[in-house]
């Protein structure tokens, strides 16, 4: 079993409060999401199981969103916001300069799978542009310090 | 201290008696219910479920002009009205807090930072529309806003403003929040309701509309945050109160987020009809452009509205008002833009979006926003060709008005407007295989 135990209680409580069954599957691979990092075919099976929905229902509904990795990401998942008011703040030099202090290119992880860099559309933080989110956390208003700091206390951190 | 350091216009909302929206805004405290209870909180949900008729309630709402403020710009009462009154089948109100639309961050502040005021205008609206299960569905980026609905409603139950027989009448109203996958389009009504029930987020056709046959097949209304929010202000102070304020067909107050290369960026609440040159150049919002440098364009209402050039400015923020100008308030998410910013990159931003974000379902919107963003690509890379521009005009009235969901017109429409109002530099770009400006902006 890849899902542990709360994760199984949360989803099955996540499912009782719904009218109909099938509107438990994006909370199920939210949940999933979260404590696993990405979603696979072997996930979808588990959540299956779960809720009693067939699994190719779980991943019509998971391959539609972008928001869910399909495949393992490094610990650290960056996103960048590149559209247009964070682009008009600087966001496509902010992905270069990841790429430079990472060593790294865009979509790809650093070898100690710490960090995986990759840009996608509009956050919602187009007033304190540029950001980025990197897994729950927002980070606004971003200048080279605050990035510098950001990977340094991640880094530490482990 | 707040999670996003956004600037507002709070200190003004909470000196005027007109503003409304962001008055309290400020103050960490707001998101706890007994906060929001001293600021006035929850009156307007008492008042309206134990003095007030659900018709009564759709009336005053009616009669107050308000106008949903996620982009459509349609009468919210209006729209509770197409409710079957003699439907079987349970009613569902649904608040869409799918927030998307590049330039528009501030349903996100609201959810953030007043929390309650979402519930209680969702609650009213339940009410009106004789709903028990009510949903709130938040894109699912948006953690904080999550983890602050979810806190707001476990304390709106535990304050007796959510649950069973509320205030002894005897109504039951339960709420949900539902959290999406990252996708702009599901927060396209029809695409939120097929998101909502487990399907992957693609459009409906209309007829039936959502209000006879939405969630569950069942009478379903959708409203945005912001639409919700001004509910119990209007249910406090009256309709007359509401219609006085902004302009005569653009009714109330509401938030334009303000973005892109002016000196204060931030989320704004202003009377409908504000001026917008004001809105960009005034120390109070925009306090103007970044290094002094001249204007080239603005887009008034989000990456799907018509641009608006220099000498079209001097316009009201209102619905009206920039319809006359060629453009749409949408969502109020004002990009600005100066001179240094070449109009090719800035549509390649713009549909690279509107490509990606095509649920696919009708193939004009799926095929033609993969050809723009292929042909604007080729000219931004110095590649185009004679008859570029004819072409993305061709491909671009091909799309408008034939797709399932508004979310085809949304791309094609800042492309018209771009080729109209810049049709030299387009020119200029095809001709010289390269920018006429060059465009580089540093992260400093």
């Amino acid at each position: 079993m890849i899902l542990t135990a709360e994760s199984i209680k949360q989803i099955k409580e996540s499912a009782a409060r719904y009218p109909h069954r099938k509107s438990a599957i994006l909370p199920a691979i939210t949940i999933a999401y979260r404590q696993v990092g990405h979603l696979n075919d072997d996930i979808y099976r588990e959540i299956s199981k779960i809720i009693n929905i067939p699994q190719s229902e779980i991943a019509e509904a998971a391959t539609f969103y972008t928001l869910f990795p399909k495949q393992p990401v490094g610990k650290y998942l960056i996103q960048v916001c590149h559209n247009i008011s964070c682009a008009l703040m600087g966001a496509d030099s902010l992905v270069e300069y990841l790429e430079h202090k990472l060593a790294i290119k865009k979509g790809e992880t650093t070898k100690d799978n710490l960090f995986t860099l990759i840009s996608v559309e509009c956050l919602g933080s187009c007033a304190t542009a540029p950001m980025m989110q990197i897994n729950q956390d927002f980070h606004e208003n971003l200048t080279p310090a605050k990035v510098d700091k950001i990977l340094a206390d991640l880094k530490a951190k482990g | 201290m707040f999670y996003s350091p956004v600037i507002t216009n709070a200190s003004e909302a909470a000196k005027s008696d007109k503003l409304h929206l962001f008055r309290y805004v400020e103050d960490p405290d707001q998101v706890k219910v007994a906060t929001y209870e001293q600021h006035g909180g929850y009156k307007a949900w008492r008042k309206a479920l134990t003095g007030m008729s659900p018709e009564q309630v759709a009336e005053t709402v009616k009669n107050a002009g308000l106008r949903g403020r996620g982009g459509a710009g349609f009468p919210t009462g209006l729209k509770w009205g197409f409710v079957p009154k003699n439907s079987p089948k349970p009613r569902y109100l649904v608040c869409n807090a799918d927030e998307s639309e590049p330039g528009t961050c501030k349903d996100r502040v609201l959810m953030e930072r007043d929390p309650h005021a979402v519930i209680e205008g969702m609650a009213i609206a339940a009410y009106a529309i004789g709903c028990h299960v009510m949903f709130i569905y938040i894109r699912g980026e948006f953690n904080h806003s999550i983890d602050r609905m979810e806190a707001a409603m476990r304390e709106a139950y535990a304050a007796g403003h959510l649950g069973k027989n509320l205030y002894g009448t005897g109504y039951d109203l339960e709420m949900i929040v539902h959290t999406g996958g990252g996708a702009y389009i599901c927060g396209e009504e029809t695409a939120l309701l097929n998101s909502l029930e487990g399907e992957r987020g693609m459009s409906r056709m209309r007829p039936p509309f959502p209000a006879i046959e939405g969630l569950y097949a069942c009478p379903t209304i959708v409203n945005n945050v912001e639409t919700l929010a001004t509910v119990p202000h209007i249910i406090n102070h009256g309709a007359e109160w509401y219609r006085k304020l902004g302009t005569e067909k653009s009714a109330g107050t509401k938030i334009f987020s303000l973005s892109g290369h002016v000196k204060r960026p931030g989320n704004y609440e202003v009377e409908l009809g504000f001026n917008l040159k004001k809105f960009i150049y005034d120390p109070a919002f925009g306090n103007g452009i970044i290094g002094d440098k001249k204007l080239k364009g603005v887009i008034p209402g989000g990456a799907s509205t018509p641009f608006l050039t220099p000498d079209m400015i001097d316009v009201g923020l209102d619905y009206e008002s920039l319809t006359v100008k060629g453009s749409m308030l949408g969502s109020g998410a004002v990009i600005v833009f100066h001179e240094q910013t070449c109009i090719v990159w800035v549509l390649l931003k713009l549909i690279h979006f509107f490509h990606h974000e095509s649920c696919g379902k009708c193939t004009p919107c799926r095929e033609g926003t993969a050809w723009l963003e292929q042909i604007i690509h080729r000219i931004e890379a110095g590649e185009g060709h004679p008859g570029d521009i004819e072409a993305m005009d061709e491909v671009c009235s091909n799309i408008l008005g034939r797709t399932i969901c508004p979310l085809g017109d949304a791309a094609v429409m800042p492309i018209q407007s771009a080729i109209r109002l810049y049709r030299d530099e387009w020119q200029y770009h095809i001709d010289n295989h390269r920018c006429l400006v060059d465009t580089r902006f540093e992260f400093k």
